[in-house]
């Protein structure tokens, strides 16, 4: 760090820095029995969430990574509740990665699900010996004082002592063990529930908050990495004498690609690294170069001819999926209807606005990175790993990240980084072209699927035959996965929230050739997609208001408890539909061209149901309005809750209007915003989020929910305005954007 | 090329610096004088992270010559500006970014707008930010910040 704080102390202080006065109170989380470990002031073992100063400043880690979903505000919110705190003292400070912190791994929209209870009681802890240190000097017992608005008080004299005051006494105390602990009732929360705004706010509209792209070093250099245009293609020879004219460039070589051990880890494509004085001429000397290929086995992959295979093998047999029940075929020979249909998503890149990045200083035994990962842990067993040096002399920084939406999870732009500061004898930052963000990511994966249904008489659906193809995830770790996996039917096809009595669920191949990974909200994308399209064709064909259809699939009311502490309750489900009714007027008289489609959808835990308005005029379509609930259980930070669901909503219409990843002989064909395209503000819709209130519940996912709900929403308002199927994303793909 | 010795004007400061007389404006804010509240987005003029006035224009800085900067008025989010601190406290009144990377952007292309419209309707607000993404899809709160920057404006006249 010393080297660091040189440059810029402030800022780095401010971002990785710890100063070491005051109490510490350590924890650790990812043992399972000893959850707390006293931590003595003075050393610098960041094992720890809260410390009080003198002075009364708080100083709480956040242990999770940034990313826009303000989890640096809720966790550290729920930790000054706890503590009684004025949340006018408390300065968040972002944790290295060390498992020390638990499971630091910010992707499943789970840090609040799993983290709310332990940093309650980093909270609880200190209060509590904040009171027992103000009791001892009253000398009166602890029951006779409470903690308020960072003091505490003596209930009898009404004497109070400031917070910072007590820091020396509560220093020498021995840690309360986990069973003493008190956490308060949900009615005495003071932030826990309410709406806090991001204690980030003014660094982020002066331009101050520092992301992985921001880092400067001293004698850092820049570099850039052309990667073959083919997914695990090599370099076969090249020239870089035009490259090496281009100013600021100092050093141009090839990279090895770094393959990872089966089951772990993401590695890197290699290529050929150009390193300069600047970015931009890292860029120039990039573009300058001349390089043939060795394409590789993923050559010839063409996502056209893919979708046609994919949507052959759906029409076909697959394989049974445990979990399937009843007789379809039977079912089916006894239907009134018969209805079939075949729907397809491409594949799609995350793009968040900073392109992937990483500094990194390789020194002999010894390894620094400060980057905006996802999962700085697995980024240092990541280098720990390939560069043979003891992972306790990796430091992994976490810098703020500039959107992650599953691409930082994967750290290949940390080894990258690595890789060539170790050649070169210097810090390096390593900074992607968008160009080579939408070219090189981990994509979400392309699906097609097959519905068909049956009805009988009176318009119950009695029959569910599902098939669906995708590359799986696990490809990505394991050569040869041709099947989506368990864990990935389980995210909305086996799981979903619907009672047929007859249900039949089958797999079928689908080859990787290209990085698969994982983007927000991962195959509920495809799930929520298939089945609420087929619902609502269901619902046509039996002549039911779609609404009314799936409150009827949803069935009665029942809660299927199993192994998960988050047993799904059918009668959420239809609480959040009926109230999404309720709010978009449902059954209004729309004006000419426009049409209402709704979705629902059950991932992460949280229940979700969408409305969605849109106009068709002239075949292009505008999205009017979506109205949004969620029941995520306990709603921890309410404006925050609402800001993602909003933003969920367009990053949801950006997948259902213009996401599309394709490839022209295993090479991806688009190249920046302007053949990707984003939702931009003259499309935006108004958008309406609900949440509801379950303070009593325990607390689901936040940050993904809100978006699988979307393009199956939109499809759905289009046939109602157009009696048009639009089966296939993007809608620009359709003629309708 | 050898470098050449350029002066910039950036929010009222001098800069004498060397560059590249081809060099995007972007890369010699961020990377020679190290101020890193421009973004890099795209490259290519299509996202408006990269965005700052020069002379009072908008301008996507990853797509702008640093020499045609030289002698003019350089102004980025590091800066201030009437307009802009109005927009900062509507920004942090509703508590508009998500990730925070695109708002430099965001909030320098607001800032040209109110220079120039002084009570902007929906419409002038989607004209003037439709060149900026939010990947985060913050938008719903952009516009209405923007409106909220007018009133707290019009409040202090």
């Amino acid at each position: 760090m010393s080297k660091i704080a040189k440059i810029n102390r402030r800022d780095f202080v401010k971002l990785f820095g710890l100063a070491s006065s005051g109490i510490m109170l350590g924890c650790n989380i990812s043992s399972d029995k000893k959850d707390f470990i006293p931590q003595v002031d003075g050393t610098f073992t960041p094992n720890l969430f809260v410390q009080i100063k003198k002075d009364g400043n708080i100083i709480i880690i956040a242990s999770r990574s940034e990313m826009g979903q303000g989890i640096r505000t809720s966790l550290a919110s729920a930790i000054a509740d706890e503590l009684e705190a004025d949340w006018q003292y408390i300065t968040v400070k972002q944790a290295i990665g060390h498992e020390k912190y638990g499971n630091q791994n910010t992707d499943g929209s789970r840090s609040v699900r799993t983290r709310l209870e332990p940093m309650r009681k980093m909270g609880a802890i200190a209060k509590m010996m904040l009171i027992t240190a103000a009791a001892k000097k009253w000398n009166i017992k602890e029951i006779d004082c409470k903690a308020e608005n960072h003091f505490i008080i003596n209930k009898n004299t009404k004497e109070k002592i400031f917070f910072g005051d007590l820091v020396e006494s509560a220093a020498l105390l021995k840690i309360p063990s986990d069973e003493n602990i008190n956490l308060k009732k949900v009615e005495d929360f003071k932030f826990i529930g309410k709406t806090l705004k991001s204690v980030d706010l003014h660094d982020f509209t002066h331009g101050k908050a520092i992301y992985g792209i921001d880092v400067k070093i001293p004698n850092m250099k820049y570099a850039a990495i052309a990667r073959c245009p083919v997914a695990f293609g090599s370099v076969k020879k090249y020239t870089k004498n035009k490259a090496e004219k281009v100013a600021d460039v100092t050093d141009i070589f090839d990279l090895e690609r770094l393959k990872p051990p089966t089951g772990k880890f993401f590695g890197m494509f290699g290529g050929v690294a150009v390193i300069a004085n600047n970015t931009w001429a890292a860029f120039q000397g990039k573009l300058a170069l001349n390089i043939e290929w060795n394409n590789g086995e993923n050559e010839s992959f063409n996502t056209e001819e893919f979708k046609k295979i994919l949507e052959e093998r759906v029409h076909k047999k697959g394989k049974l999926v445990p979990g399937s029940r009843g007789n379809v075929n039977a079912a089916f020979k006894n239907a009134e209807k018969i209805v079939e249909a075949t729907y397809h998503v491409p594949f799609l890149v995350h793009a968040p606005m900073e392109v992937p990045n990483a500094t990194a200083y390789y020194q002999k035994n010894n390894i620094e990175v400060w980057a905006p990962v996802q999962d700085p842990q697995t980024a240092r067993a990541e280098l720990a790993h390939f560069f043979e040096i003891p992972i306790e002399n990796i430091t992994v920084n976490v810098t703020f990240l500039g959107g992650g939406f599953g691409r930082k999870s994967k750290s290949d732009f940390v080894v990258e980084a690595v890789a060539i500061s170790k050649k070169i004898n210097a810090p390096v930052q390593v900074v992607w072209t968008r160009e080579d963000d939408i070219q090189h990511s981990f994509y979400h994966a392309t699906s097609a699927q097959y519905l068909k249904g049956g009805i009988d008489k009176n318009g119950q659906v009695t029959s569910w035959l599902q098939r669906v193809g995708f590359p799986s995830i696990v490809s990505s770790f394991k050569p040869i996965s041709d099947y989506a996996s368990g864990f990935e039917l389980g995210q909305g096809f086996t799981s979903n929230p619907y009672q047929f009595h007859n249900f039949r669920l089958e797999n079928v191949k689908a080859e990787a050739n290209l990085r698969i990974g994982w983007l927000r909200s991962v195959v509920h994308i495809h799930s929520a997609f298939g089945n609420n399209c087929f619902i609502d064709e269901l619902a046509f064909a039996a002549k039911k208001d779609p609404i009314q259809f799936h409150l009827e699939l949803l069935g009665k009311d029942r809660i299927v408890t199993g192994k998960s502490k988050f047993p799904y309750n059918s009668a959420r489900m239809k609480k959040v539909l009926k109230n999404t009714a309720t709010n978009a007027n449902w059954g209004k008289k729309l004006p000419e061209n426009h049409g209402l489609g709704v979705a629902i959808h059950y991932s992460f835990y949280s229940y979700v149901a969408t409305i969605v308005e849109v106009s068709v005029l002239h075949k292009k379509v505008k999205v009017e309005n979506i109205w949004t609930t969620i029941d995520c259980g306990l709603a921890l930070n309410k404006d925050n809750i609402k800001n993602q669901l909003e933003g969920a909503a367009i990053f949801g219409m950006s997948i259902a209007l213009y996401g599309k990843i394709s490839t022209k002989e295993g090479a991806v064909e688009q190249h920046n915003f302007f053949d990707y395209q984003m939702t931009r503000m003259k499309n935006a819709p108004k958008i309406h989020i609900d949440i509801l209130d379950k303070m009593h519940e325990p607390p689901t996912g936040v940050g993904e929910p809100g978006v699988p709900v979307i393009a199956p929403a939109i499809c759905n308002a289009i046939f109602n305005a157009t009696s048009t199927r639009a089966r296939s994303l993007p809608l620009v793909g359709f003629g309708l954007v | 090329m050898l470098p050449v010795n350029i002066n910039l004007s950036i929010n009222g400061k001098l800069h004498q610096i060397e560059a590249q007389e081809n060099m995007p404006l972007l890369w010699v804010i961020r990377d020679i004088i190290g101020l890193t509240g421009t973004k890099f987005g795209c490259g290519v003029s299509q996202c408006g992270a990269c965005s700052v006035l020069i002379d009072g224009q908008l301008t996507k800085s990853c797509s702008y010559l640093v020499s045609s900067a030289i002698g003019k008025e350089i102004f980025t989010i590091e800066g201030t500006s009437k307009n802009l601190e109005f927009l900062r406290k509507a920004w942090n009144d509703g508590n508009v970014p998500q990730c925070g990377y695109c708002q430099s952007g965001q909030l320098i292309a607001a800032t040209s707008l109110l220079n120039s419209i002084e009570n902007p309707t929906d419409k002038d607000i989607d004209d003037a930010m439709s060149n900026n993404i939010c990947r985060c899809g913050t938008y719903t709160r952009i516009k209405k910040a923007i409106h909220k920057a007018v009133a707290l404006k019009n409040e202090t006249l």
